[in-house]
């Protein structure tokens, strides 16, 4: 019950904080001194106030686009383990249901996207769904590599045993399946170097572009499920790269939270250090991704 | 227990009697003076067909009952057979509910005035009723009739618009590919006869799957019934039949009649003691091929109903996968996978006639307001049409199988069946099984991104080309079935459970699948999807109670799409069907084969002048490979059409010189 609360809490409140220490690496090693670490709950708190520019071509959908997405990701962070402890919700097949979650958050974003009839919205919605048929066999194939694996086909057994007894065993496949995963975590939250975070109306862009009309509370929403998103794949990617279990009780949440802020400081390093890739090349990397995942596949089912 | 066998008695004779309205149902439109009045008739009968049929189709699953009838008739092949068993009920399901859907609609949405109309309407009884019969039938001379009453009345149906070239090309092309299928039909029942010595199809498991002559049982089903399923590459008479009949005909012969085609598979596997598994990976991979490349194709229409033809075969495609891991499952002799599996694959036929009926009766009504099927030329409709916009998302997300939708249930079970396949086993059926994962994701993937496009391009932003004026939403016998359809799929996606009973009573022919403990709740986690499909809709309704508090206490303007500082946008500036899709039909070129006119930057211009675009994506199959192929063939055996000469004395010769020759052979 309390590790239940404390889930929810974590999951909640969390997020922007990573937005922030990525924002904090990438001034720092700009040699820029950068925001306050707290700088995102600011923004949040900021949008929420505001009021809203609604475009005269939008309908009920481009309101309930960002609602849905949040509720999709919010629903899917109680299916995944935070560290050591069992996730609120675990069942049989959750897998698939976290990612369709994500799926059915990418459908109600691009459609409110495409509801404002700008040919900016539609080609950031294009592109959105375009990686998004690349990114999600990436997904699945280590989620299958895994099940083989654990022999479970819960989320939470898949990972609990991927950090600690897989790795001395399995750590080719692990080391392939972290890369492939870590890739997914880019892309899927339009980090550097497959989109870029800060800048907007750049014809290359994709999730900024998506949300251009969208102001205000609506926009608050985009940004804080944005960050859930990173917040939820980045559990993900710290189970499979921890070579030893996440211990349990208050150390658990401590070594977790630690953990999720050095994930937090190493996108940060990769976006100081690397260009955006022209979009052409996205794919190519997408399907790379795929490839390293599908050989950790390889060397489960041999 | 008399008095479950009352009931049972009671349920399926009811089922009889339905089926036997749904024959009857055309004839007051080929009767009555008015052909309108005929047309209610029709609408009448069959919703009444429906209504006392499901429940009792549902009933006979309940009480897993088998009940067999026998009719005699002249034939030499002896008394017609009609079986009424749990597999027969679960398809009939399909049948009444989405011919009783089309033929509410088709009273507003195509109001028969005299002529044509009168044998439309009577057709589309006839194929119900024939589709009823399909099922029912427990000889192969009467699943023959039968079969060719569906594919003629189809026919007839199809071919409602055939002052248009297109139209008659497309049923004829429909009309070559079925009867290639019946032909191969022929020779499978022939070859079943050859086993039994009899016309009357063998009682469930009686038959050995081993030696060639099971092998090419199966693989003649495959080739028959998978031409009517639409399994890739057998698909080529698809899309086109499917675009160019009247928007409920549409419905029925993708929601309902392709369904025909994978209960014949069933049917055939249903036969034999254990299917080896080579049987079950055959399908598999067929169902992967099938999946991917129909969504493929799919994605690079900007036709709206070609675009949902291709998706009928990525859903064929997706429950072969299903039945193929069943079969594997049956033939590893593990339980568990085998009814996920099956269980998917079944629940997804119901799951594909709802949603899919659903899309085509929606198109019907867009189609209706923007008079062209072409998606670039539509846009803004959910202001003018704002329930049938909201069906057709109901659909939409349905198709793409997101939670907390019907489709995501049946594909969830497929998934878990292909994971525990996976994780169990090793050798081919682990590999093939491990591939055909992330090919689901991909379909699923490419699902999404083709249902946002159509989705968008029809219903949001702004016109691109001006509506009428009194362009509005359709009238309520239009809206109540796909409301109706709607419905169903949030209501399967949210109690799943309900329908678990009803699958096991559709699986439990193989002895491996009657055990009492296996238990459909048991192995996928159905309870836990009411719960979390219940918890996403509680969490959006939050949000939006929220939002809603907040946005009223806050200011909010309106005004124009941002258009990053260019003043006079046009509704032609939007994002097309054809750019939406741009990116992943260049991915996939190799496949689809795009062509068109891309013009380039004009070189000495200052302002460049008028221009064109276009883009198309062939099928690819029928265009450039059967096609040439077939007119390669037609060099070399034009000699043969000197006996096709339309004189029909001639022709009863050919017959009399068949049935001698015949009559000799026999006779030797």
């Amino acid at each position: 019950m309390v590790d239940t609360l404390i889930h929810i809490l974590l999951a909640l409140l969390m997020p922007p904080l990573l937005i922030g220490v990525i924002n904090r690496t990438k001034a720092l090693m700009a040699g820029r001194r950068g925001a306050p670490l707290l700088q995102p709950y600011v923004e949040l708190a900021r949008l929420w106030r505001k009021g809203s520019v609604f475009s005269r071509t939008t309908s009920w959908l481009f309101r309930a686009g960002p609602l849905v997405a949040l509720a999709a990701t919010l629903l899917a962070a109680l299916l995944v383990p935070f560290g050591g402890h069992n996730p609120p919700v675990a069942f049989i097949g959750d897998l698939v249901l976290f990612a369709y979650l994500f799926g059915l958050s990418r459908f109600f974003t691009t459609v409110s996207a495409l509801d404002t009839g700008s040919s900016f919205e539609g080609m950031g919605a294009a592109r959105e769904v375009t990686f998004g048929c690349l990114t999600e066999p990436v997904l699945f194939l280590v989620l299958v590599a895994l099940a083989r694996e654990s022999g479970s086909l819960s989320l939470n057994g898949l990972l609990t045993h991927a950090s600690g007894e897989m790795w001395p065993y399995e750590a080719a496949a692990l080391l392939l399946m972290v890369g492939a995963l870590f890739v997914l975590l880019l892309a899927e939250n339009c980090r550097i170097p497959f989109d870029d975070p800060t800048t907007h109306l750049e014809l290359t862009m994709i999730h900024e572009a998506m949300v251009l009309d969208h102001s205000g509370p609506a926009f608050g929403m985009i940004l804080y499920s944005a960050a859930l998103k990173l917040f939820v794949l980045g559990a993900l990617v710290l189970h499979l790269a921890l070579p030893f279990g996440i211990g349990e009780g208050l150390l658990g949440w401590l070594s977790f939270s630690a953990g999720m802020l050095v994930l937090a400081v190493a996108v940060g390093l990769v976006e100081s250090v690397m260009a955006r890739l022209r979009l052409l090349q996205v794919p190519r990397l997408l399907v790379a991704a795929a490839a390293l995942a599908a050989f950790a596949l390889l060397l489960t089912v041999r | 227990m008399a008095g479950c066998e009352s009931v049972c008695f009671a349920s399926s004779n009811i089922v009889i009697v339905s089926v036997v309205v749904l024959l009857l149902a055309g004839l007051p439109g080929l009767l009555l003076p008015s052909a309108r009045a005929g047309q209610s008739w029709t609408a009448v009968m069959i919703t009444l067909a429906a209504l006392a049929g499901i429940p009792a189709s549902v009933l006979t699953l309940l009480s897993h009952s088998r009940t067999a009838w026998e009719l005699s008739w002249s034939m030499p092949s002896g008394p017609a057979q009609l079986v009424l068993d749990p597999l027969a009920a679960l398809f009939l399901l399909p049948i009444f509910l989405i011919s009783a859907c089309g033929a509410l609609y088709a009273l507003r949405y195509r109001p028969a005035r005299g002529g044509y109309d009168r044998i439309m309407s009577s057709m589309y009884a006839l194929l119900a009723g024939s589709m009823a019969v399909i099922v029912l039938a427990g000889d192969s001379l009467l699943f023959l009739i039968a079969w060719e009453g569906m594919a003629l009345s189809c026919y007839l149906l199809l071919i409602a618009d055939h002052r248009q070239r297109e139209v008659r090309d497309a049923g004829t092309l429909y009309l070559i590919a079925t009867h290639t299928g019946t032909l191969v039909l022929i020779a499978l029942f022939a070859l079943l006869y050859q086993r039994t010595g009899s016309f009357v199809l063998p009682a469930s498991g009686s038959l050995s799957a081993v030696g060639p002559a099971s092998a090419t049982i199966f693989l003649l089903a495959l080739l028959g019934f998978g031409t009517k399923a639409g399994l890739m590459p057998l698909h080529v008479w698809l899309p086109s039949a499917h675009a160019n009949a009247p928007s409920h005909a549409s419905a029925i012969m993708s929601g309902v009649i392709l369904k025909m085609g994978i209960y014949g598979i069933v049917r055939t596997v249903t036969l034999f003691d254990s299917p080896p598994l080579w049987w079950g990976l055959t399908l598999l991979a067929l169902g992967i091929v099938s999946a991917l490349a129909g969504v493929a194709f799919a994605l690079g229409q900007h036709d709206l109903k070609r675009l949902l033809a291709y998706h009928s075969i990525e859903n064929i495609g997706i429950i072969c996968m299903g039945l193929g891991v069943g079969l594997c499952g049956l033939s590893l002799g593990r339980p568990g996978i085998a009814l996920l599996g099956l269980a998917g694959g079944l629940l997804h036929v119901l799951n594909h006639a709802i949603f899919k009926a659903l899309l085509f009766l929606g198109a019907g009504a867009v189609i209706h307001v923007s008079a062209s099927r072409e998606l670039n030329r539509m846009g803004g409709l959910v202001r003018v049409m704002p329930r049938t916009g909201l069906f057709f998302l109901v659909g939409a997300a349905a198709i793409c199988g997101l939670p907390p939708l019907n489709g995501f249930v049946s594909e969830l079970m497929v998934y878990l069946g292909l994971f525990r396949q996976v994780m169990g086993e090793s050798g081919s059926a682990a590999v093939l099984a491990a591939l055909a994962i992330p090919a689901l994701a991909v379909v699923g993937g490419l699902a999404v991104a083709c249902f946002v496009k159509v989705f968008g391009v029809v219903f949001l932003g702004s016109a691109r080309q001006p509506l009428a004026d009194d362009a509005h939403e359709p009238g309520w016998p239009m809206l109540l079935p796909m409301g109706l359809l709607a419905l169903l799929c949030l209501l399967i996606g949210l109690a799943p459970v309900a329908l678990a009973p009803l699958l096991e009573a559709a699986v439990s022919w193989h002895p491996l699948l009657q055990q009492e403990s296996l238990r459909l709740a048991g192995a996928a986690p159905l309870s836990w999807l009411s719960l979390m499909g219940l918890a996403l809709l509680g969490l959006v309704l939050l949000l939006a109670l929220v939002y809603r508090s907040r946005l009223r206490s806050s200011r909010c303007t309106a005004a124009d799409t941002w258009g990053c500082g260019y003043p006079a946008p046009t509704p032609r500036m939007q994002y097309s069907a054809s750019s939406f899709a741009d990116g992943l039909v260049g991915l996939l070129a190799p496949l689809l084969r795009p062509y068109g006119h891309r013009p380039g930057l004009p070189r000495q211009e200052l302002a460049p002048a008028r221009s064109r675009f276009s883009s198309h994506v062939p099928e690819v199959v029928l265009d450039l490979w059967l096609l040439p192929f077939l007119r390669h063939l037609e060099q070399y055996s034009s000699f043969l059409r000197q006996l096709q000469h339309g004189q029909l004395h001639l022709y009863l010769v050919y017959i009399f010189a068949t049935l001698f020759a015949l009559m000799v052979w026999a006779l030797w």
